[in-house]
């Protein structure tokens, strides 16, 4: 697989905090990557850097070996709240949106907002207003609206943090049909050991804003090179 | 006679002055509503964007702005109406503009009591407003434009509640434009009552005036006016705040 995103040296400091520290990491085309770590490890952080939401302090970030314009870049990924932001609007509204600032023809936006709420088992449900939306369709249509103009990158920030097992299993499944269907890359940021088990390619392990190890899914479960890794995953308090 | 029967010959009169559609009341009400609206558009044109650029914008002076803005909420009117009357005097820094007694100093007066209320209100509304919001338009691939129109839309309840806010002071007030609009009617009676038809006498000016004369019915029945007009606004506030 061809290297998508390149990560150097990175540190983002709030305060007097250093929440990420010297993260070099590579993240290739087409792989769903989760980042797996406790409450407070530099997770979210790391996704909103990626995402151009905060300036790290020091490093830099390459996609696809260029440093290029944020509006350019941004336009081709998409970032998925743990919560998401529903506009007080109807579902197609906010499912098309991307689409709209696209400057998209009318046709196509219809097109791919029910091909779009079709993906997330949402059919039909265009007039509906959003915020009507009980919490596990409310993050269904808010990953519509992030798949709809297809990212090259989709970011999820513990994207079933607040969703029940039903709905947590609708998400994987979406999670899983977008990577085989497209050529998306997924950035995951996730504390659920046992999801990262069922969608992952690769894993990295935050711990205190530092990347201890980056591996493969195999490796991290069955061979982790650091033994705090081996901690972490076998539930043991090591933070 | 008792002072119940007083006031009820006297809310009687009224109601009959108010159905018989007199001209000198309508005047005044007419006059009210010209100046207080005009007033409020102006504050509006102003203060929405201003709450904005505080909002979304970095510049030196926010914090200082932020500070006057709160100050202004809650600026004493009879001092406005004596700074705006100072401003326009003739031998005063807008003396050219030669609007002394006249309905535009009132519309001034008004415009400098209620832009920042109008601004204070919108920009609680505006900060209102998730921070996840603008950054879904952001993430979305929207630009900072896009970021104002989504907030503009999801504070849009508030911001009408701030306009109307604005348009009830500027109803109700009375220091500010009786300083620098002078009360004036023109001369001569209509219908029986008065003095004439308004020129820059409003509801409020009106009523200090007719009840310091001694015509209660026409203060009652102003003021009748008056708090219908102000209701009215706040059942329309109260409305676009329970759809907020």
């Amino acid at each position: 697989m061809e290297e998508l995103i390149r990560i150097e040296s990175l540190q983002k400091v709030f305060g007097e905090k250093e929440v990420l520290r010297n993260i070099d990491l590579t993240i290739l085309q087409g792989e769903i990557f989760a980042f797996i770590g406790p409450s407070g490890a530099g997770k979210t952080t790391l996704l909103r850097i990626l995402n151009f939401f905060e300036i790290p302090e020091k490093g830099t970030i390459k996609f696809m070996g260029i440093n290029p314009e944020v509006i350019n870049i941004r336009r081709r990924m998409s970032l998925l709240f743990q919560t998401p932001a529903i506009f007080n609007n109807s579902v197609f509204e906010n499912v098309a949106y991307g689409l709209k600032v696209r400057g998209i023809d009318k046709k196509i936006i219809e097109k791919k907002v029910g091909d779009a709420l079709n993906i997330v088992g949402l059919p039909g449900m265009e007039k509906q207003n959003a915020r009507t939306l009980s919490g596990g369709e409310a993050q269904r249509m808010a990953f519509a609206r992030a798949i709809v103009y297809d990212p090259q990158i989709l970011l999820l920030d513990e994207p079933t943090a607040n969703l029940d097992p039903a709905n947590v299993m609708k998400i994987e499944e979406i999670i899983k049909r977008i990577r085989n269907e497209r050529t998306t890359t997924i950035v995951l940021a996730t504390h659920n050991i046992p999801q990262v088990r069922r969608i992952a390619d690769r894993v990295g392990i935050l711990l205190n804003g530092e990347l201890i190890e980056v591996n493969s899914k195999e490796g991290i479960f069955s061979k982790p090179k650091d033994a705090r890794s081996e901690a972490f995953i076998n539930g043991e308090m090591i933070y | 006679m008792s002072s119940v029967d007083f006031l009820i010959q006297g809310i009687i009169k009224a109601l009959e002055l108010i159905f018989s559609i007199n001209p000198y009341i309508l005047s005044i009400t007419g006059v009210s509503i010209k100046v207080s609206g005009t007033a409020t558009i102006l504050s509006t044109l102003t203060a929405i964007p201003l709450a904005f650029a505080i909002s979304f914008m970095h510049f030196r002076g926010k914090q200082g702005l932020i500070t006057l803005v709160n100050t202004g909420m809650g600026l004493p009117p009879v001092f406005v109406g004596l700074f705006v009357f100072l401003m326009i005097v003739p031998v005063g820094p807008l003396g050219f503009l030669n609007i002394v007694y006249t309905r535009e100093a009132m519309i001034l007066a008004q415009y400098i009591l209620i832009t920042p209320i109008i601004t204070g209100i919108s920009l609680s509304a505006i900060k209102a407003v998730p921070r996840s919001i603008i950054e879904t338009v952001h993430t979305l691939g929207g630009t900072q434009q896009d970021a104002v129109i989504e907030t503009l839309k999801e504070a849009r309840f508030g911001i009408i509640t701030a306009v109307l806010a604005g348009l009830g002071r500027a109803l109700a007030e009375v220091g500010a434009i009786l300083i620098v609009g002078g009360n004036i009617a023109r001369t001569g009676s209509v219908g029986g009552i008065g003095e004439g038809l308004s020129e820059t006498r409003t509801l409020t000016t009106a009523i200090t005036s007719e009840t310091s004369k001694g015509d209660i019915s026409t203060s009652i029945a102003l003021g009748i006016i008056l708090i219908c007009l102000v209701l009215g606004v706040n059942i329309l506030a109260n409305f676009f705040q329970r759809r907020e």
